[in-house]
């Protein structure tokens, strides 16, 4: 393995652990269901408000996976909240991959169903620099903390973003 | 879905039951619109091949779901995930078999809860492991 110069630099150490501002993601009883059936899902908890309120569920449950939906605001800015997005440093690679995604769920604090409001906060959790099969890399580590509208912490997301 | 799993019916190095996934093209530009991940090397040929791409592939995440539902399947109603991950460490593409698996690797109880580590991947049809990752669920318990 050859010695490559860091990538990393001043500004990007100092973002590790910066919270960014917080996105608001509402989670709608469509979006479960859309959800649900592009993954196809069977169970009627993610479809029927019925089989979900009879199986002890506020209202259609959020299929794993799924937290929300961004409020989409013409001209801003798109994606989501700590998959890929977040904030871009000058750093001398193209291409971009998504490397892994972990969510971590908290239900003894509540289930996420339709008709919450969450409230996803997301840092940089820290970069590593590594070389592999596609050449130097940078990994970005990035956690994300979603709280829901009775402030309770209902999930966390550690995605890692691959640059090279 | 299988009647319930209890903590107390599960061993360590268990395979739990299999999920098959076929994506069609339509199925990714559901995904696309479920996720919000509009990135064209999911549904567009000539824009996944403009970036070297041999074509159209599989997202990532939906390949993270399809374990969250061999999970749930396995679980429901009684259990929860507390826990489940994937590296995207390998291309998928439509119209291919992909398979969701999971092996027991360990159980124990901690703060009453009864906890379940998996490992949890899908595959190709060459039976290479292009998500591996690991899950924690909570199992009920038949006591």
């Amino acid at each position: 393995m050859t010695t490559q110069q860091s990538v990393i630099t001043d500004e990007m150490r100092a973002a590790v652990g910066v919270e960014g501002p917080p996105t608001t993601l509402e989670v709608e009883k469509t979006n479960c269901r859309m959800f649900a059936r592009a993954v196809g899902h069977t169970d009627p908890i993610f479809y029927d408000e019925q089989a979900a309120k009879a199986r002890g569920y506020r209202s259609i449950v959020a299929p794993p996976g799924f937290l929300g939906t961004p409020i989409f605001r013409p001209g801003g800015a798109a994606g989501v909240p700590g998959e890929t997005g977040g904030q871009r440093f000058s750093i001398p690679y193209k291409r971009v991959l998504n490397g892994g995604t972990e969510y971590e769920y908290f239900p003894e604090n509540d289930v996420i169903c339709a008709g919450d409001t969450i409230t996803a906060r997301s840092k940089i959790a820290g970069f590593e620099e590594t070389t592999g099969s596609l050449g130097p890399m940078l990994i970005t580590r990035r956690e994300t903390t979603y709280t829901n509208q009775h402030g309770k912490v209902v999930a966390k997301m550690y995605g890692t973003v691959i640059q090279y | 879905m299988a009647q319930q799993v209890y903590f107390e019916d599960v061993n360590e190095g268990d395979e739990i039951p299999s999920l098959k996934k076929n994506c069609s093209t339509q199925q990714l530009v559901l995904w696309a619109a479920g996720s919000g991940d509009f990135y064209q090397i999911h549904y567009d040929k000539d824009f996944a091949q403009g970036t070297g791409l041999p074509g159209i592939i599989v997202h990532g995440a939906l390949k993270h779901a399809f374990l969250g539902q061999l999970l749930h399947d396995w679980i429901a109603p009684a259990g929860e995930i507390r826990r489940f991950g994937c590296s995207y460490r390998g291309m998928d593409y439509p119209n291919q078999d992909i398979l969701c698996r999971g092996v027991v690797k360990r159980k124990y109880e901690d703060g009453g809860r009864r906890l379940v580590e998996l490992d949890v991947w899908t595959e190709n049809p060459d039976g290479k492991k292009t998500s591996p990752g690991t899950a924690t669920v909570a199992l009920p318990s038949r006591g």
